[in-house]
């Protein structure tokens, strides 16, 4: 054990940290070896956060003694700790949008090493050499705002190493990647681990990046409650650790016998995105869309709802015809919509959580071009605590939130609106595991009050966990529809993939 | 041939307001076949100093994600007070120190606004508003609210001198005075600065996202105090020579100006977000805002319509870009 923390390249031993009475970490150690990737998983409030924060040199630690790179470091603050090869990539990058790729890569080097003149040679110099190292060519000159997401990502990770860096630190670096991504960015940590580089990942979904790393600990409430290698954790044993219960997914009840027909679907086509899409939902009944990325199911959610405009096709709520492309006909048909990403295109993230949900109900609670504010606040209040949103204050605004709370403010938006068709594009994207089985609560139980329930989602045991009947597209066509309680995990990975 | 331009030049603003400025000129030449003339230019040149001036301080706010809208107030408070001084203290002062004394009143004066700015973190419409009013009253309460004609003579024999001058063969006077100079020296001196040092990166860095500039170790509060004391220095000088070339220290002049001045920047492409805005779309912007308020009559449209044009060509000249971009998004969506 101690030669584990000779040769560590970061060790902290009993680091403990409270923030006004509060303990976010309980003496924790925590060891990364040279080359080593390490999984750190928690959930919100785990500590999870704080301690990268000790590590990066953003927070002083209480109590605990911290050594990088086999030198003691009683104070760090981010300047040392960048300056001993401790790299933090954000989950929004912290890139420039207005620069270009090689300004974003050089940046932090140019900086660290007081230049006062900025020298384009040089420093397409150094962004080629960075680019080079992982075996990836992306447009010296591209502004970053122009790349994909996945780009992005690899512009961050240039960056940090073109700052030699030790470690890097990526916060929940594959929420936003593509399976064939995922791939791609495993085969760079392979690459960067052989050069010595360790890697500490942070994640709530981890399943992708357990493949490539060596170890994983668990925090929760502050305190370690797992460590071990890799191998020896799966999705369900990180659940167990990280929620500190056994998250039973029930499958969903039968749909009641005599069920009717609710909405029914019938050629809906959008060249280029979608075509022949042909379904029907019973009352009651939840309903998975599932695919890869780019198979056109995006789309196909955001048609119901009439975000986006079909070519031709019919969509009928109760036997009566829903006008295609336009969301407010479709709101007034009772369909609700739940986007995907909920913090670009569901909420209002500045205001506060109770006018988040009262927005969708301003009609039923105005008389004469008046507002009654009394009965729309009671309203979204009943809502959000049915919904058990753990919110401090309903005028806090929504983005004090977490992710699970945010997502369940989404809902309560449309349930307030008594939907008969729900719409629920990725409804875990971006939330921890226990919130996550809340919410697959939530949606089961909204399903056994009769509202037809769509799940489109690439989250397989997600779609086992929720829904009745689970179609899989490709190419913007439907390729298969299973029966959600025979097929399984195994079954339905393959066709996806085939 | 078109590979020699730039991949985005056909959707850039610099170019749909140099096409815009050619289209005018031309509508000009075909209903007054005298306004293409180096008269015209002269009287245009000399009338983009001090509003170009000030432009390329505003740019820069811009560019770092801020907005300024007291920089004329520290312009005509600069040109005003030195004035003054230079009359009480020393009546024969050569030209370049009453310059001198100007542009540092005017980087005081920016310091003001970069300390509540950089360093309290305020917002900088509501500091610059603030202070707009605050340096405006404290001349006219304090300083003085008379119009003083009698300069320091030094500062007439600046205004006197020419680059060059001559009579056309219709017989016009034209002349293109030192202070273009002035403009010339500023823009290279801002363009080295925003090109070719980290100090100019880091501004449009921070525009970008200050949160990223923080986290690679960009000084942001220094940064952002460098842009306010820069943009006072320009004002600063910006004033003064409006007082020496206008031969008047009026100090009921130049505030007012201040949105003119903006509509230039930002019809040249720099964006209220921060971070985007470059030289050649803010001296386009300005020649196009000088040729309309100064040309319009030549067209047949009346001078009372001048504001009005200015907004229709803002409108357009931001509306355009955005909504192409947006049209773009939605296609790749």
């Amino acid at each position: 054990m101690s030669s584990d923390h000779d040769t560590a390249f970061i060790d902290l031993r009993a680091i403990t940290k409270r923030y006004a009475g509060v303990t976010a970490l309980d003496s924790v150690d925590f060891t990364v070896q040279p080359g080593e990737a390490v999984c750190l998983a928690g959930e919100n409030g785990s500590g999870k956060s704080t301690l990268i924060k000790i590590i990066s040199g953003v927070e002083p630690a209480t109590e605990g003694t911290i050594r990088i790179a086999g030198q003691e470091r009683p104070t760090l603050n981010p300047r040392i700790s960048a300056a001993a090869g401790v790299m933090v990539i954000f989950q929004d990058f912290s890139l420039f949008p207005n620069l270009s790729v090689a300004e974003n890569i050089a940046f932090a080097t140019q900086l660290s090493t007081h230049q006062r003149f900025f020298r384009t040679g040089a420093v397409r110099k150094i962004a080629r050499a960075a680019l080079e190292r992982i075996g990836v060519q992306i447009d010296l000159d591209a502004r970053v705002e122009s790349l994909p997401v996945a780009q992005k990502q690899l512009v961050a990770i240039c960056r940090a190493l073109a700052s030699k860096a030790q470690l890097i630190i990526m916060d929940e670096p594959t929420t936003a990647l593509t399976e064939k991504e995922v791939r791609r960015l495993q085969g760079i940590i392979r690459m960067l681990k052989e050069e010595g580089v360790a890697v500490i990942f942070v994640s709530h979904k981890l399943a992708e990046v357990l493949d490539v790393s060596e170890k994983v600990v668990v925090l929760r409430n502050g305190k370690k409650v797992a460590e071990g290698p890799a191998s020896d954790f799966d999705t369900q044993s990180l659940t167990y650790h990280m929620t500190g219960r056994d998250v039973p997914e029930m499958p969903p009840s039968d749909v009641t016998a005599g069920a009717q027909t609710l909405m029914q679907v019938q050629g809906l086509t959008k060249a280029g995105s979608f075509s022949d899409i042909d379904f029907e939902l019973k009352t009651g009944e939840v309903l998975g869309i599932t695919g890869l990325l780019g198979c056109g199911r995006t789309s196909v959610a955001k048609a119901l709802f009439g975000l986006v405009s079909p070519d031709a096709g019919s969509i009928t709520v109760d036997g009566k015809p829903v006008p295609l492309g336009d969301p407010q006909s479709a709101s007034m048909a009772r369909i609700g919509y739940v986007p995907e990403d909920r913090l670009t295109e569901g909420l209002f993230l500045g205001q506060s959580i109770l006018r988040n949900v009262a927005v969708g109900r301003l009609d039923a609670h105005s008389s004469g071009g008046f507002l009654n504010m009394q009965g729309l606040t009671e309203e979204a209040s009943e809502w959000l605590r049915r919904l058990k949103v753990k919110a401090p204050d309903v005028e806090a605004p929504v983005k004090s939130l977490s992710g699970g709370n945010q997502q369940r403010v989404a809902l309560a938006r449309w349930l307030s609106r008594t939907p008969r068709v729900l719409v629920l594009n990725g409804p875990s994207v971006g939330v921890d595991v226990g919130s996550k089985a809340d919410i697959h609560g939530i949606i089961r139980d909204l399903a056994s009050q009769g509202i037809g329930i769509i799940v489109i989602s690439d989250d397989l045991p997600e779609l086992l966990a929720t829904c009745h009947r689970i179609l899989v597209m490709r190419d913007g066509r439907i390729i298969d529809a299973l029966d959600g309680k025979s097929v399984t995990e195994d079954d339905l990975a393959q066709r996806l993939a085939s | 041939m078109t590979n020699l331009l730039p991949k985005d030049f056909w959707s850039r603003n610099e170019t749909l307001v140099a096409g815009v400025i050619v289209l005018f000129c031309v509508l000009a030449t075909l209903s007054d076949p005298r306004f293409f003339s180096i008269t015209t230019v002269s009287d245009l040149l000399r009338a983009s100093i001090v509003i170009g001036i000030l432009a390329v301080g505003a740019m820069l706010v811009l560019v770092s994600g801020g907005i300024d809208v007291s920089f004329t107030a520290i312009a005509v408070v600069a040109m005003y007070s030195s004035t003054v001084l230079a009359l009480a203290i020393w009546p024969d002062i050569p030209w370049p120190m009453i310059f001198v004394i100007a542009v540092m009143i005017g980087a005081g004066l920016g310091a003001i606004n970069g300390f509540f700015i950089a360093f309290l973190g305020l917002p900088t419409l509501i500091v610059t508003l603030g202070t707009l009013s605050i340096f405006r009253g404290f001349l006219l309460t304090f300083i003085g609210s008379q119009r003083i004609s009698n300069l320091p003579p030094s500062m007439r024999d600046f205004s006197r001198g020419v680059l060059a001058r001559g009579t056309t063969e219709a017989g016009n006077f034209y002349s293109i005075p030192w202070a273009v100079l002035a403009l010339v020296f500023v823009i290279v001196l801002t363009w080295f600065i925003l090109r070719k040092t980290m100090l100019g990166r880091s501004i449009y860095a921070i525009g970008g996202s200050v949160e990223s500039a923080r986290r690679i170790g960009i000084n942001v509060k220094w940064t952002q105090f460098f842009v306010y004391v820069y943009v006072g220095a320009l004002a600063g000088l910006a004033g003064i020579i409006h007082g020496a070339v206008g031969r008047m220290a009026d100090p009921f002049s130049l505030v007012g100006l201040e949105l003119s001045v903006i509509a230039a920047v930002v019809l040249g492409g720099a964006r209220l977000i921060g971070g985007y805005g470059t030289l050649t779309g803010t001296m386009l912007g300005v020649a196009l805002i000088v040729i309309v308020q100064n040309s319009l009559i030549v067209v047949g449209i009346p001078t009372t319509w001048q504001s009005v044009t200015i907004g229709i060509l803002i409108l357009l000249g931001t509306g355009i870009p955005a909504y192409r971009a947006k049209r773009t998004a939605a296609q790749a969506g």
